[in-house]
């Protein structure tokens, strides 16, 4: 008797969908509930980012640079100005580092929530999502106060930033973080070590330490994998080797290393160390100081190229600036981890279920306008 | 390690696949394309280099006559060490062997610098438009690209720069 | 010839009120509940839900009119066929859902006296007509023609006919118990207390009952599709499963036929196992219309608890909700057959 089998379904999730997380499009082939292969379509949201900064002026190119990782503006924005005060040896006053710091971190754990809540949303979860936006919230309003925006900031500049603190920030900040502690809490009862949950993410979707490398995952999703490598520690930029922190790594408490739940996990840890950091630079931050001291009149970067990679809430973020000594970058490319990170979704969602991949892709943590550009 | 060692160790292993630079201005190595792919597997799993991971690969138009750069980042997770590579390649006809059996992000990087560049990787399984239209004419990042009139009988907005 | 047509006519009118009535309340219900679920989900998520604001056309205070508004909304909407679908089918499917749900109501008793038609097998009848509503969905999915609707429709029949079974052995339960078939008859025989104090409902009256009260309850959840077992529709994964391509009433119907079957459920495990109409404290307030208080009341907690379910717990996957169908409610189930029967033997 032979084996009756099926002919496979072609599937597309996207480009609207509720959980591709912006405007991506999967063509998965599906035997049944089972996916057989996922071919990712990008593009959609392509805006010719470094066709753009060939066009303007270095300091025109920031908030492009927010644009791209709409979730974690402050983070990008912060890898592009070091890499030009590197290439210009700018050396900015210390209170500008440590604002910096302070709104780096902020707004990984503003990121981190809102990569929580909607891979709690994808698994069916409605009510952590609001509650972790609900803090997310507050960061933003913190923004608010420093810079006007609540989302795409253009706070960092070359040399210094656009603003300096509000008075009373300080104190808000404090406030803050200690009614967010406890939140974390909150949110691991609810949805963490729920029985469901735990079910739904452990086991699933592994991937080992070294198809990670291999495939450039980086951040936290490298964390999960066990792999403990943080730029903010190995390679040390701005002012991260003055602060004490840890870098979580995925143990594979609930199923084995690398599932979609260490990811999780990794990133709920990753809140606390950033608490932590913020914590500390409140405490260091310098009262006195001009920020916008070190702001360079014309920024010209002298001849030459440069790869400068930080920690971004999703990975190693690159950027590889070539400068021809005109006021305009000659190049700019962005690498991007959440572009990595979806390159290697093809190769762990294969042989689960439908349900899974979209639980998977969750916990990668993409963002569309990153990956796009 | 830094790069005139890993240089040196490269020129003895593969000889003429460095391109000697006559004053070396940047902090990288030059090779020829035609030995990459050996020199790639060789890079990754040498024990005393042990390049696992790739960092970026970036297409560089060079602009006028010059050749088109391909720049490889590439960074070692268990050495901690790093080497930027470039290769030169023709901009009449510009091929490159592919590298994504090796590192396997090396697949979707190298479409995009496809996407951006035309540069063709040779022996890439699915080398196809990555982030641009399927159909979409030209390669965008050369330096002496024209933006189309039209597209789909759309008129595309000049832009003023 | 004259009597007959008479008494035939008055036996329509009869009916179309009886059914006019049942519509009326199923309609109720459903507003009711909506509101009532947008309100517990938001106070939940620390939100504070629909609110009427302003001067004007508003939804009413606290947000009151705002399901009248959303359901005025739905009978003026444009009403979308694709053109792929299956014409017949895709108009026929969320009929039959509804009125699946709609015949059950018929045999749900709310008082003493309160009961359309008190069938001698009640329970029975209300079990069988439930999963007719399967075939409007597995006709919903097919005939919209969309991967999503397939997958939902494909889904939703694996579910339901799964979650059939143990909760059919659970009410066999009760019926070795109260040996009877009639809804009226099972409440009836719930009446009185044990230890003078404890009501005599079927969820106290042993240990097997008990627990077949909560395999009846997760098995009834599952058979309405909500979270944690709405996976026909499993809105993050198949967009909006079975019904993606339904708009404007026909989706109304859905959704109607959704808060309908929340209350059936919700109204055999109160008849069966929570003592139906039954006052708590026995023999106080025991008149009819405190039946009917007492009746609702206890829906009403359950569908508290539903609601609560909903939005607090992620979504099963499909093989894991097949899992917990036939490796642990099934043999549970059985088990209790098994121990109600040695009880019944034993304590008699």
């Amino acid at each position: 008797m032979s084996i009756i089998r099926g002919e496979e379904m072609v599937l597309n999730i996207g480009p609207q969908h509720p959980s591709t997380h912006g405007v991506l499009r999967l063509k998965v082939k599906t035997d049944g509930e089972i996916v057989s292969e996922i071919t990712p379509v990008i593009g959609y949201l392509h805006r010719c980012f470094e066709k753009h900064c060939e066009n303007i002026t270095y300091e025109q190119v920031i908030p492009y640079t927010d644009r791209c990782d709409y979730i974690a503006a402050m983070n990008n924005s912060f890898g592009y100005v070091i890499a030009i005060e590197e290439m210009m040896d700018i050396h900015v006053p210390e209170r500008v580092e440590y604002i910096r710091v302070i709104m780096a971190e902020l707004n990984r754990i503003a990121s981190h929530l809102l990569a929580l809540g909607t891979n709690g949303l994808d698994i069916g979860a409605f009510t952590p999502f609001l509650y972790m936006f609900r803090d997310r919230e507050y960061i933003l309003d913190l923004f608010e106060t420093v810079c006007g925006a609540r989302l795409l900031y253009n706070y960092m500049w070359v040399g210094g930033l656009s603003h300096d603190l509000p008075v009373g920030f300080v104190e808000a900040a404090y406030k803050f973080l200690d009614n967010f502690e406890p939140q974390i809490d909150e949110y691991n009862n609810l949805l963490m070590y729920n029985k469901i949950f735990v079910e739904r993410t452990a086991d699933v979707g592994v991937l080992p330490a070294d198809v990670a490398i291999n495939y450039g995952v980086s951040g936290p999703n490298l964390r999960g994998s066990g792999v403990k490598w943080d730029l903010r520690k190995n390679e040390p930029y701005s002012i991260y080797d003055r602060f004490e922190f840890d870098i979580p790594v995925g143990e594979g408490i609930m199923g084995s290393v690398g599932d979609c739940w260490d990811r999780y996990w990794v990133r709920i840890q990753e809140m606390r160390e950033s608490v932590k950091i913020v914590r500390q630079a409140l405490k260091q931050l310098p009262s006195e100081g001009d920020i916008h001291e070190a702001i360079p009149r014309k920024i010209r970067p002298p001849k030459g190229s440069i790869y400068k990679r930080t920690e971004s809430p999703r990975g190693d973020l690159g950027y590889y600036i070539v400068s021809d000594g005109k006021p305009k970058p000659f190049r700019v490319k962005m690498r991007s981890p959440a572009f990595t990170a979806m390159s290697v979704l093809d190769e762990i969602s294969r042989g689960w279920m439908l349900s899974d991949v979209l639980a998977i892709l969750g916990s990668l943590d993409i963002v569309l306008g990153e990956i796009d550009r | 390690m830094i790069n005139e060692q890993v240089a040196q160790k490269l020129e003895t292993q593969f000889p003429g696949a460095v391109i000697v630079q006559e004053e070396p201005v940047e902090d990288c190595i030059m090779l020829t394309s035609d030995q990459w792919q050996d020199v790639a597997k060789f890079l990754r799993d040498d024990p005393e280099l042990k390049f696992d991971s790739l960092q970026c690969i970036t297409g560089v138009d060079l602009g006028d006559e010059n050749p088109m750069d391909v720049r490889y980042n590439l960074h070692s997770m268990s050495l901690l060490h790093k080497i930027e590579i470039r290769i030169p390649v023709k901009k009449d006809n510009p091929t490159i062997p592919s590298i994504e059996k090796i590192w396997r992000i090396g697949d979707w990087f190298e479409r995009e610098v496809y996407d951006m560049y035309g540069i063709r990787f040779e022996g890439h399984r699915d080398l196809r438009r990555m982030l641009l239209p399927e159909d979409w004419e030209g390669w965008p990042l050369r330096k002496d690209y024209e933006t189309p009139q039209t597209y789909h009988g759309m008129v595309v907005p000049k832009v003023k720069s | 010839m004259n009597g007959l047509f008479e008494s035939g006519f008055m036996l329509i009118v009869g009916l179309t009120i009886a059914g006019l009535v049942i519509f009326g309340l199923m309609a109720a219900i459903a507003i009711i509940a909506v509101y009532i679920e947008r309100k517990v989900s938001a106070f939940m998520q620390d939100r504070i839900g629909p609110m009427g604001q302003g001067a004007g056309l508003h939804a009413g205070k606290w947000g009151l009119l705002q399901t009248v508004a959303d359901s005025l909304k739905l009978l003026l909407k444009e009403d979308i066929i694709p053109k792929a679908a299956d014409r017949k089918l895709f108009i026929l499917a969320p009929y039959i859902i509804f009125i699946a749900a709609f015949i059950a109501i018929a045999a749900l008793p709310f008082n003493q006296v309160l009961i359309a038609v008190n069938l001698n097998i009640g329970v029975f009848y209300i079990l069988a007509v439930s999963s007719l509503g399967i075939i409007g969905l597995i006709l919903a999915g097919w005939a919209s023609d969309n991967k999503w609707s397939l997958y939902g429709g494909m889904r939703s029949a694996a579910q339901i006919i799964s979650y059939e079974i143990p909760a059919a052995l659970s009410i066999v339960s009760v019926i070795m118990l109260t040996g009877t078939l009639s809804m009226q008859g099972i409440i009836q025989s719930q009446a009185g207390t044990i230890l003078g104090f404890i009501p005599n409902w079927t969820i106290f009256n042993n240990p097997f009952s008990f627990i077949a009260f909560f395999v009846f309850f997760i098995a009834g959840v599952a058979e309405t599709n909500r979270t944690p077992f709405d996976i026909p529709e499993a809105e993050s994964e198949l967009v909006a499963g079975f019904h993606t391509e339904y708009s404007g009433m026909r989706w109304a119907f859905f959704f109607l036929s959704e808060y309908a079957n929340m209350f059936v459920v919700c109204g055999v495990t109160v008849t069966a196992f929570l003592g139906g109409w039954l006052s708590p404290i026995s023999g106080v307030m025991d008149s009819p219309t405190w039946g009917l208080f007492w009746f609702m009341s206890k829906i009403g907690v359950l569908i508290f608890i539903m609601m609560w379910f909903r939005w607090t717990f992620p979504r099963l996957r499909v093989d894991q909700l097949m899992n917990v169908s036939w490796k642990y409610l099934l043999p549970i189930a059985l088990f209790n057959i098994f121990g109600v029967g040695l009880w019944i033997l034993l304590v008699g």
